[in-house]
């Protein structure tokens, strides 16, 4: 069924040549994006709607989060993009050692950043601070907090789920570069999955100010 | 591989090998990547999508030959306009022509062995399999009553209905929706054949190529909304409920900001089967191409700015009402450039009056009366008085179904010989045209009445005075019902019985008439150059139906 193209092992048979395929999964990874964008942006629509509805609620509910270890989770996600980025370099030099060595340390430091994360949803559950049966917290604008940690959920849950599919992402890559499969004309895929990766770290680029910071 | 023999006739005399007798067996189908199989496993899960959806529509309209309701409940009457709508809308308009006709033509028609990304092609149709089979036992274990519109806080506080199984099933289904625009997307811009530029494809390609647009940006907004709405259904946490401090017009806007450019997704690729149709018939090229092709983009576009119609009497500020008016207006313009090019190019053509050219004739009417009516829902002040009346409800369906679906039968006709490389019966299927014709006008024009005259949408129970046009209504139902089960038929019919094909039975010009029918499985066997993809004779040459050959002998 799958036949294989006589130039290059890589080759799907209906591209004509690699530089077809190459820009046609960059292209495709592009397009995937933007659909990415507008899901979160309508999330983040209507976070806006809901803040501007419950100001009081939602900046109690913001006070309630755990500043410290949101802004070290931005600092590890930084620095996995950085590792990304290494990869998606060792990759056009065809260098497979390098490409599985940074894409393990962007495989730990992700790690890192959900272990920091279902640390702080622990909390929040011990605390009673989330939305639903569980939900305890007894101060003023109940229903606002509640609203807001329902939005908090929501969104780092999408992001960390996003960031488990990157997690299976990065360990396909990684089978793919030990079995040599990446070389100077062919490493497609590293690129794609890096440009997944800076995406999903721009999301939480937004996510932290707007759920952490603005307390106003 | 094929272990298991499926029992299908295999054609006499010398076979040729395509990519139906390419392989047999259950398997070499669940498993195929080829984009022309994918197209066949839609078409046969959309046909019986669109008849669960046809069945409950026929139930509805029985109920309603009588002011009473006396056929069934309240709370069934709820459930089976909701099955209606979504099933409708989400598993049958939506894929229709862009997963069938789409999946089988956009490679076909660009020069390309294969869309871009086939083993995603083949993960859309499971996606959809999988989202309709959740809304399937949605419906079988109890149904769901908020209308296709799910809207807040109905569908999230007080509804007892499967309302999240609902959801689940139209979230995963989005996803197929997704994935076949990003697919045909990628492959309108890489993979057409050296000659083919932009400027050069055929406007179906176009059609699918704006559709796309809209498939990957509006879709994961729905996607998003109905995550909200199973979340604040879960937890009951006010998001859309005033009660808890919650917006329900906010849903609104995020339902609409995807449904209204969902229109478009069902009425965009019709657009582009007519304006093949038509140069098909014509034996022209369709009469201001640029025009053709920039007006399915300005559609795309526009079709985001315009969702705020469907709220000018839910709160929506008046101010923002009017832009929203405005913009409504400014839409209808691509519309009727799109429909003057049409009529422009049947102008003084020798017109051969075969089927598919009968079902575009049948849009431009159809398509020209939903268009114009919607011009009046976009009006604020007589929005006021017929929202939410049967004047809605005729305005879109002279859209979804005399414009969206008549395309769809008219390009399943065209391209149908292709397909399967057999020809249709043609006195049979210009009969079941007239019928849908004469069956769908007599459905849905008394709604427009019926609506004018203050009969609400969705009312199971009615005043006797609109029983008249009720009735007419119903009758007319049951005789679309009838239009729409002859073509079925006959389509099987054919496979069998049908004559040969040949490779160009229309004589049409375009990449896919120029290989035979059925394609093999790469579609091409020498690489493709492209020159004109309507290069007709000039206008006074007979066409060769006139002379009496109607064998498709293609240069
Ligand atoms: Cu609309």
């Amino acid at each position: 069924m799958s036949e294989i193209g006589e130039h290059h092992g890589a080759l799907a048979h209906h591209f004509e040549d690699l530089e077809q395929q190459r820009q046609s999964a960059d292209l495709g990874m592009w397009i995937f994006l933007a659909t990415e964008i507008m899901f979160f942006g309508a999330l983040f629509a209507a976070y806006a709607v809901c803040r501007w509805m419950n100001p009081a609620g939602f900046s109690t509910g913001t006070s309630l989060l755990d500043v410290p270890l949101g802004t070290v989770n931005t600092a590890v996600l930084i620095g996995s993009s950085l590792t990304m980025v290494w990869a998606v370099q060792a990759g056009h030099r065809g260098d497979s050692r390098s490409i599985i060595r940074n894409l393990v340390g962007t495989l730990l430091l992700g790690s890192v950043f959900l272990v920091i994360k279902a640390l702080e949803y622990s909390h929040k559950f011990h605390d009673g601070l989330v939305p639903g049966s569980l939900f305890t917290y007894g101060g003023e604008q109940a229903a606002g907090v509640e609203m807001f940690l329902c939005f908090y959920f929501v969104m780092t849950g999408l992001h960390a789920l996003h960031m488990v599919i990157g997690f299976g992402l990065l360990v396909w890559l990684i089978l793919l570069a030990r079995r040599g499969r990446f070389t100077k004309e062919y490493s497609n895929p590293v690129e794609g999955v890096g440009l997944y990766w800076h995406f999903v770290d721009i999301v939480w680029i937004f996510l932290f100010p707007m759920l952490y910071l603005l307390e106003h | 591989m094929s272990e298991s023999t499926a029992p299908i006739a295999r054609p006499p005399a010398p076979t040729r090998e395509h990519y139906l007798n390419v392989k047999y067996g259950i398997k070499s189908w669940l498993l195929t990547v080829d984009h022309k199989r994918i197209a066949i496993l839609y078409l046969i899960s959309i046909t019986a999508f669109f008849f669960i959806g046809g069945a409950a529509a026929v139930l509805i309209r029985l109920d309603l030959a009588t002011p009473a309701g006396d056929l069934v409940s309240s709370e069934t009457y709820n459930k089976l306009f909701t099955i209606h709508g979504i099933i409708m809308v989400f598993f049958f308009l939506i894929p229709s022509i862009p997963a069938v006709l789409g999946n089988f033509l956009v490679p076909i028609m660009i020069g390309a062995k294969d869309l871009a990304f086939p083993k995603l092609n083949l993960l859309s149709w499971y996606l959809y399999m999988i989202g309709g089979s959740f809304t399937l036992w949605a419906m079988i274990a109890g149904g769901v009553d908020t209308g296709w519109t799910f809207y807040a806080p109905y569908s999230t506080t007080y509804a007892n209905t499967h309302v999240i199984a609902t959801a689940l099933g139209i979230f995963v289904t989005g996803f197929s929706s997704i994935l076949t625009g990003l697919n045909f997307m990628v492959t309108i811009h890489m993979m057409r054949a050296p000659g083919m530029t932009w400027l050069k494809m055929p406007l179906f390609i176009w059609a699918q190529y704006a559709t796309s647009i809209i498939m990957i940006l509006g879709t994961p907004v729905l996607a998003i909304t109905i995550v909200l709405i199973a979340i604040e259904r879960l937890l009951g946490v006010g998001i859309f409920d005033p009660a808890l401090g919650g917006d329900p017009v906010l849903f609104q806007h995020l339902f609409w900001f995807y449904s209204h450019p969902a229109v478009y997704i069902m009425i965009l690729p019709s657009m582009g089967v007519i304006s093949e149709v038509i140069s098909a018939f014509c034996r022209r090229a369709v009469f201001g191409y640029k025009f053709i092709a920039f007006s399915s983009l300005a559609i795309a576009l526009l079709g985001f700015l315009v969702w705020g119609h469907h709220m000018f009497v839910s709160s929506q500020s008046p101010y923002a009402g009017m832009v929203f008016s405005l913009l409504s207006f400014l839409i209808a313009v691509p519309s009727a450039i799109k429909v003057f090019n049409w009529t422009a190019t049947l102008y003084k053509a020798s017109i051969s009056y075969q089927t598919p050219i009968l079902y575009a004739f049948g849009f431009i009417g159809l398509f020209t009366i939903g268009g114009l009516t919607g011009l009046f829902l976009a009006t604020l002040a007589i929005d006021v008085h017929v929202h939410d009346t049967y004047f809605v409800v005729a305005h879109f369906h002279y859209i979804m179904v005399g414009g969206a679906i008549m395309g769809f039968l008219g390009g399943l006709h065209y391209w149908w010989p292709k397909m399967v490389g057999k020809l249709y019966p043609e006195a049979w299927a210009r009969f079941s045209a007239l019928v849908i014709f004469v069956g769908f006008n007599l459905t849905f024009f008394p709604q427009f009445l019926l609506g004018y005259l203050g009969m609400p949408r969705r009312y199971h129970v009615y005043d006797p005075e609109f029983q008249v046009l009720h009735v007419l209504s119903s009758a007319g139902a049951s005789i679309l019902g009838i239009g729409y089960l002859i073509p079925m038929v006959y389509f099987l019919w054919s496979l069998r019985y049908g004559k040969d094909a040949g490779p160009n039975p229309w004589d049409a010009k375009g990449l896919e008439w120029t290989i035979p029918s059925p394609p093999t499985t790469f579609n091409f066997e020498e690489p493709v150059t492209v020159g004109d993809v309507y290069d007709y004779p000039t206008e006074d040459e007979t066409p060769p139906w006139k002379q009496g050959s109607s064998e498709g002998a293609h240069v």
